[in-house]
């Protein structure tokens, strides 16, 4: 009589519990849980993720080594803080529009002066920053070819 | 009522993905290889100005390269994978109907609902939308059939003017014939170089000569096909949108190697290899499979050979067995395999379990398999592939496709993500 227990067993494993009388009272309720995914990407097929370099934006909480989550389906508007493309160039910075036609892309950092984006630049907004991703304890490794295993 | 379809063709996709994210290659003459660094795959706008072709030996333009310091890139095919994915999900928000992908790089939208008004507007807003979401270029083509759709493309490719897109519906006969006549009839879809050649031999040279010619000889010469491509011409639809929505029957993974392989040894590793991406796609969605199929191909040998399986399975040792016991089968001493690929078929619902007869099968020992590989695929998913491998899969891999100049996966891997300032 081993094998049907077995076979119960591994059936309960695949379905959740298994209740002998009345199912469970949650069953009707199951739902989907918490995906961070839905909180932070509003435009999945638009939203870019950078990771940040340099001190530049500390002054808007964005540190070295942050993850940035960037949606290029946003309009920019004044003071929001955005992925710029100057020339070659991709920049990370607080956009600043002062009527009547004046553009600047200013540093979180009193180190770094702002930049006056003039007429004649080569400039766009690649997208809109919407979110940061600020680790406080350090992240898991992530293994890339060195921490590879046979089994 | 007549319908509207709109064509969307990607403009040098590939060089177009990669400068989507390296923006320093804007304006800069850029080529994509094939597999193995070989051939140009793709190439930008500023390359071709330098007398680059689709399909030239690399080793045949070293000096051009040099001359030029022109950009050279491996093929970053997870990237392009990924982006053509995200075209092709904005392109799904102009149209009530399902997207007919025809490749890649394009795509056939039914824009019937548009007013013929406001089509060219419609065009420039899908071009405009699809630019500034992805940083992809597009060209757009407006027209009743596909036909004219596809000539619609290749004008606005060829004349500047257009601006990249170009509705040719509602316009008065002979403004359409016009535009036919300044196409050559090569150009004209599903013309290919001999029909082109059969056409110019009796006359007809342009789009608008294939339009207006004798629709008898046209079928008697081009068969049904030309005909077919004649009415599309005069604005009759023949042939209809074919969302591509069909589920797949099979699972394939195959690779050109990155060198000619002769050893037994290697082919193993190759194959095995195959095997365990195939093997994680079928438990990706949750299926298993009970045959698989492997064939290995060298020059002017092709063999394959197809086992069932005991019962339906995923478990990637079972399928590694069953696809290296074909192997061993297959090969030849002496030939230079340069390719090998694993085919999974016969794929059912994992949850339709069938015992076999004879009962060597066990529901336990089913479970315990089932319960290994959903390890080693979340540890591969959450550390990237490979983390976990097979053993027979081999550790060296020397016989992989050569991709030197690979850019960052800038989509598809958190390590290679783009990194700003």
């Amino acid at each position: 009589m081993n094998e049907p227990t077995s076979v119960f067993r591994n059936v309960q494993t695949l379905m959740g519990p298994v209740y002998a009388g009345f199912p469970s009272p949650t069953e009707d309720y199951a739902e989907k849980s918490l995906d961070l995914d839905d909180l932070v990407v509003s435009h999945p097929v638009s939203t870019y993720y950078m990771r940040v370099v340099g001190d530049s934006m500390i002054g808007a909480c964005i540190y070295p080594n942050d993850v940035i989550v960037v949606d290029r389906a946003l309009t920019a508007a004044n003071n929001r803080l955005v992925v710029a493309r100057l020339g070659e160039q991709l920049t990370l910075k607080r956009l600043q529009i002062v009527k009547p036609k004046r553009i600047f892309l200013k540093s979180e950092n009193p180190a770094y002066p702002p930049l006056e984006v003039k007429r004649s630049d080569d400039f766009e907004i690649w997208g809109v920053v919407t979110w940061v991703v600020h680790a406080l304890v350090s992240s898991r490794p992530h293994g890339d070819g060195d921490g590879r295993a046979a089994i | 009522m007549n319908v509207m379809l709109a064509l969307v063709d990607c403009t040098s996709f590939y060089v177009s993905c990669e400068k989507a994210f390296n923006v320093a290659l804007r304006e800069k003459p850029v080529l994509v290889l094939t597999n193995n660094d070989a051939c140009i795959a793709a190439l930008s706008r500023e390359a071709k100005a330098l007398g680059f072709q689709r399909g030239t030996p690399l080793f045949q333009c070293r000096d051009l390269i040099e001359q030029h310091q022109v950009v050279v890139l491996s093929s970053n095919y997870s990237l392009y994978h990924d982006m053509s994915a995200r075209v092709m999900a904005n392109l799904a928000a102009f149209t009530p109907h399902p997207l007919e992908v025809g490749s890649i790089d394009e795509a056939f939208l039914d824009v019937t609902h548009v007013t013929a008004e406001n089509l060219a507007v419609y065009g420039r807003q899908i071009r405009a939308t699809v630019l500034q979401r992805t940083g992809i270029p597009t060209v757009v083509g407006l027209a009743s059939t596909k036909t004219l759709t596809k000539v619609a493309v290749e004008l606005a490719k060829a004349r500047p003017a257009y601006r990249h897109v170009l509705a040719i519906a509602y316009i008065a006969e002979e403004e359409l014939d016009a535009l036919l006549a300044s196409l050559g009839v090569h150009e004209v879809w599903g013309i290919g170089p001999r029909y082109a050649a059969c056409l110019q031999a009796h006359g007809i040279y342009t789009a608008r000569d294939l339009k207006y010619a004798d629709q008898r000889w046209i079928r008697t010469h081009l068969t049904v096909v030309g005909h077919r491509t004649q009415l599309e011409l005069h604005g009759v639809a023949c042939l209809p949108l074919e969302p591509n929505v069909k589920p797949r029957k099979g699972i394939m993974r195959s690779r050109t190697f990155g060198r000619a392989i002769e050893s037994l040894n290697e082919l193993e590793e190759a194959v095995a290899t195959y095997t365990a991406r195939a093997a994680e796609q079928l438990r990706s969605q949750g299926s298993v499979a009970s045959c698989i199929s492997v064939f290995l191909q060298a020059p002017q040998y092709a063999h394959e050979a197809t086992r069932t399986t005991l019962f339906p399975t995923a478990f990637t040792p079972d399928l590694i067995h069953y696809a290296l016991e074909i192997v061993r089968s297959l090969y030849q001493h002496g030939l230079c395999y340069r390719k090998a690929g694993v085919f999974l078929s016969k794929i059912t619902r994992q949850e339709v379990l069938q015992a076999d007869l004879f009962g060597t099968f066990s529901l336990e020992d089913h479970h315990k398999k089932g319960r290994l590989m959903q390890a080693v695929d979340w540890v591969n998913k959450l550390w990237g592939t490979d983390t976990l491998f097979f053993g027979a899969q081999g550790i060296t891999r020397a016989w992989q496709m050569k991709q030197l100049r690979r850019s960052p996966r800038y989509t598809i891997r958190w390590q290679e993500i783009l990194q700003i300032t």
